[in-house]
């Protein structure tokens, strides 16, 4: 009988070194995750909502966002009405995990395995976050961010910079490339081609031609790229754009090279975001279900002691619970809840199939091969493409999943499937597409701008079916795109399917 | 390879220039709220943190969202079906309930609550003091014969031994060397020793002539040594000071107050509310600021601030021997060249009949040419104010001096019957003036 790892509720580094050893072993040896270097880090509740209110993120450059997130979290934090994130984790490279001082041994140990092993496998290994982010680079572009808004602030004030900050955010659902794979200049060249943008403007600039009338400031650079004009059939090749905030950094008429650089800074993020915004399902899951499967590992070695693996059920049934829709604490599917028990379920099906599994899932039911099919899917599903292809009539009846119709005009809502033979893969259709953000979302592209008259850009919002957009919200909007754009925008939302 | 670090070390607040931006940015909001919460709160809490709720609106981040409830379908899936089977129809639950699925009412954008966070001391007296300046306070300063002091202003050509500049006329000197090409010692060593070593070797025919051509460089070298000084009196520079006026922004304030019988728990209550404002504000505002305190009844005496705030004393009222008090500390500390002397006086506006005629002239020929700003506070019970409600109706005192207000603008009478009266009246005092 091995002695375990800890018998006191106090973590200490010693204790978390032998716990991370342990944790790892089982980690790569039996579930063979593939991470990249772990960078563990103790803070403090502060430091906590500090990265709580800067997107997760350890360094961000400052916006009054920010600080009005840090004042609700931290009034809400005191006056007990939520709790803290136990960990946090970072994708970059190497891997940066949080870990809250005040948790108990036991937690430590949780969050080890949940963060530094499980949501790591998830970032390092799904397609997603390969094809759209880039882990090497972030945290220096996040540095180099942070310098150069602080830099504008110094030089042209901080309502200037806040302006477009404030704009810029309120198109950052708008500021992503989604059908398209963005560019990916290296870092270096990132940097450079700023460095150069500077002194390119450095050297344009002339005391003498300040202090005339006009033209005080270098015609923008991009103005020689001004090729969103139509060609000779009345088509603009570049057109229709979905990211208007690239739209607007490349073709604004009236922004300042330093306001594109901003705009292209915030771009970055909301790009650096969007993996995590399809995968929440999936992410949450995998290192739900690998702390799981580790902790109890753990104790079947005799290395946790009973104490701690009560501990550990307590926490881990109150993070997958999961209340039903008339519950008053109810506020829409717990992703932590569905993504470890369609993952447990994947190991069910593998291990101990029922017949309606056979039938549902011939590729793997009764395989045994569990670790490689969630693998697999880990690393080649998003939470739409998983639920389409995972969840299980099971777990549809598990969680008493039933759809809903819903149309605007009419008094009633229509039950159009419930968890039943008939209507199993109608709830699960219709559940995963709930989790397509592209659909979620509105639709939204320039369609053209008149550069040579009244340089007035036009925006359409291709509804699905029919969804109007917010109308209070969509003015409030268009008047941050029009300060960006300088000029009228009109905004037309026609029937898109 | 896994590396543990402790974070928790690392400085603190680094989310604070977020929250300065965020405080700027919902200042309105914040100051209404702050003062709605300050009327109610005792003056000793004023300058404690406290929990305020400010709405959100102002600091609203819009981003577009679908609106299903306006128009066209959608499906949705939710859990824990109890009942329904496929083609029931379910009422829609009435609008703004959130009801049929939670998730609207999170998306939504408007829905986003009023709310609560905590403001710290400073920055609640930031918001509080915001528009109160002392009044007149730079003014007079300048106004006044200020003291002098000697202030660095660049380089002259003429000056002191002690003062000379060591690098400007060094510069100087090495600039006019190269210029006139001083030879340096250098290169008269390399020729002496040339010289040296042709003179050592026996003359060979033709040597003679380049010793000889070697020694009249020589000379022309140092002869050009001695007229081109190493350092002539033109490379010489001095610092130069000169005298320049000093404006003193010290300010002394003198506290009076009234302790005598006749100032009832309440009022002097009242009255400690006021100063405990009024030093608060003044620390706050001014980096040297002197504040006395003389309480008195039929006589006067300086008093340190604890004393002054809460310690008790009987007797009657004769309200001049503080001015009179006053005016002896000036005469002895607080020299008007150095000075800018302001005076608060509070008091419930009885003194000894006649007196009120002996403090008016005290003021108007002593005190008032001497104090940039004098503010007397008159403390009422409530009924007394609905009987005082005209500026012009009251007693003794405050009749006096509503007759020296008329003559000096820079003094200023007020009344105030209930705590939540201070606060309106300090602002009106101190307010920031549009043309100083």
């Amino acid at each position: 009988m091995t002695a375990p790892l800890f018998t006191e509720p106090e973590w200490s580094f010693e204790t978390l070194d032998r716990v991370l050893k342990a944790v790892e072993e089982i980690a790569i040896q039996d579930l063979k995750l593939d991470i990249y270097p772990n960078q563990i880090e103790i803070i403090s509740t502060e430091q906590m909502l500090d990265a709580y209110s800067a997107m997760g993120m350890p360094l961000m450059y400052h916006h009054w966002s920010f600080g009005k997130l840090f004042a609700r979290e931290e009034g809400l934090y005191r006056a007990g009405h939520i709790g803290l994130a136990y960990e946090m984790v970072i994708n970059s490279h190497p891997c940066i995990s949080y870990l809250l001082e005040e948790n108990s041994m036991t937690m430590q140990t949780i969050v080890i395995a949940h963060a530094a092993f499980g949501q790591k496998h998830f970032f390092k290994n799904n397609y997603l976050f390969q094809q759209w982010t880039n882990a090497e680079s972030i945290l220096e572009y996040l540095a180099f961010a942070k310098r150069y808004i602080a830099a504008c602030e110094e030089r042209y004030g901080h309502g200037e910079v806040e302006a477009v900050l404030d704009s810029a955010h309120a198109l950052m659902d708008q500021g992503v490339f989604r059908y398209r794979r963005p560019p990916r200049p290296s870092r270096a060249r990132v940097l450079e081609k700023q460095r150069r943008r500077l002194e390119h403007a450095e050297e344009d600039y002339r005391e003498l031609w300040r202090t005339l009338p006009q033209g005080a400031e270098p015609p923008p650079p991009d103005r020689n790229s001004w090729d969103i004009e139509e060609d000779e059939m009345g088509v603009n090749p570049k057109l229709p754009e979905e990211n208007l905030l690239y739209f607007l950094e490349k073709y604004s008429p009236t922004l300042k090279s330093w306001q594109r650089e901003i705009l292209r800074i915030v771009r970055h993020l909301a790009q650096y975001f969007y993996p995590q915004r399809q995968t929440k399902v999936m992410n949450e899951g995998a290192a739900t279900f690998v702390h799981h499967t580790i902790m109890h590992m753990l104790y079947e070695k005799g290395l946790l002691t009973e104490g701690a693996i009560f501990e550990f059920l307590a926490s881990h049934t109150a993070v997958v619970f999961q209340p039903e829709f008339d519950d008053p604490r109810y506020s829409g599917l717990n992703p932590y809840a569905l993504g470890f028990a369609m993952m447990s379920d994947i190991r069910r099906i593998c291990e101990e199939p029922s017949e309606e599994d056979r039938l549902w899932f011939p590729a793997f039911a009764g395989t045994g091969d569990w670790r490689g099919v969630l693998k697999n899917a880990w690393a080649n599903y998003r939470d739409e493409s998983f639920i389409e292809q995972f969840l299980s009539p099971k777990l549809m009846r598990d969680f008493r999943l039933f759809a809903l119709a819903d149309q605007a005009d009419a008094a009633v809502l229509n039950v159009s499937a419930i968890h039943d033979e008939a209507g199993y893969r109608r709830v699960r259709s219709t559940l995963a597409r709930q989790y397509d953000i592209s659909e979620a979302g509105p639709n939204i592209q320039v369609t053209g701008a008149n550069l040579k008259g009244n340089r007035k850009l036009f925006l359409e919002h291709r509804m699905h079916r029919g969804v109007p957009l917010h109308a209070q919200l969509r003015s409030q909007v268009t008047t941050h795109i029009e300060r960006l754009w300088g000029h009228d925008v009109a905004l037309e939302e026609i029937a898109g399917d | 390879m896994t590396f543990f670090i402790d974070r928790r070390l690392n400085p603190k607040g680094k989310s604070l220039a977020n929250r300065q931006r965020f405080l700027r940015r919902a200042r309105a909001q914040i100051r209404e709220a702050v003062q709605k919460s300050l009327k109610d709160s005792g003056v000793a809490d004023i300058a404690k943190g406290r929990k305020i709720r400010i709405s959100t609106q102002g600091t609203k981040e819009p981003r577009f969202r679908l609106d299903p409830k306006k128009g066209g379908k959608r499906d949705f899936v939710l859990p824990g079906n109890k009942e329904f089977i496929t083609g029931d129809q379910i009422k829609k639950p009435p609008s703004g309930q959130g009801g049929g699925s939670g998730k609207d009412a999170a998306t939504s954008g408007d829905t986003e609550d009023d709310f609560e966070f905590t403001l710290r001391e400073d920055e609640i007296l930031d918001i509080f003091f915001e528009d109160l300046e002392l009044p007149n306070l730079v003014r007079t300063t300048l106004s006044e014969v200020p003291s002098q002091h000697w202030k660095r202003a660049g380089i002259t050509t003429s000056g002191s031994p002690t003062q000379i500049n060591l690098i400007r006329t060094m510069r100087n000197s090495f600039g006019r060397r190269l210029a006139l090409k001083r030879p340096t010692l250098a290169e008269i060593k390399a020729l002496e020793e040339d010289i040296a070593l042709l003179e050592g070797k026996t003359a060979a025919a033709g040597e003679d002539a380049r010793l000889l051509a070697l020694k009249v460089e020589l000379e022309r070298l140092n002869s050009r040594r001695k007229w081109i000084a190493f350092i002539d009196p033109l490379d010489v520079r001095f610092n130069a000071f000169t005298e320049q006026p000093q404006p003193t922004s010290q300010a002394v304030m003198f506290c009076l107050m009234d302790v005598s019988g006749s100032m009832g728990e309440r009022e002097k209550d009242l009255a400690k509310r006021f100063f405990v404002l009024l030093h608060l504000f003044l620390k706050r505002r001014y980096e040297k600021v002197d504040i006395v305190f003389i309480r008195h009844t039929h006589d006067a005496q300086e008093v340190d601030e604890q004393t002054f705030f809460y310690s008790r004393q009987s007797g009657g009222t004769i309200v001049s021997t503080a001015l009179d008090k006053m005016l002896e500390i000036q005469k002895e500390r607080y020299a008007t060249a150095d000075w800018n002397i302001y005076a608060a006086q509070a008091s419930d506006g009885y003194t000894q009949s006649g007196d009120a005629k002996r403090c008016v002239e005290l003021l108007e020929t002593e005190l008032m040419p001497i104090c940039q700003y004098y503010a007397y506070i008159e403390i009422l019970d409530e009924r007394e104010m609905e009987v005082f409600s005209s500026e012009e109706a009251g007693a003794e005192l405050w009749r006096a001096y509503r007759m020296v207000a008329e003559n000096w603008k820079n003094f200023a009478t007020k009344r105030i019957a209930k705590p939540a009266d201070i606060f309106p009246v300090f602002h009106e005092l101190f307010r920031k003036q549009e043309t100083a």
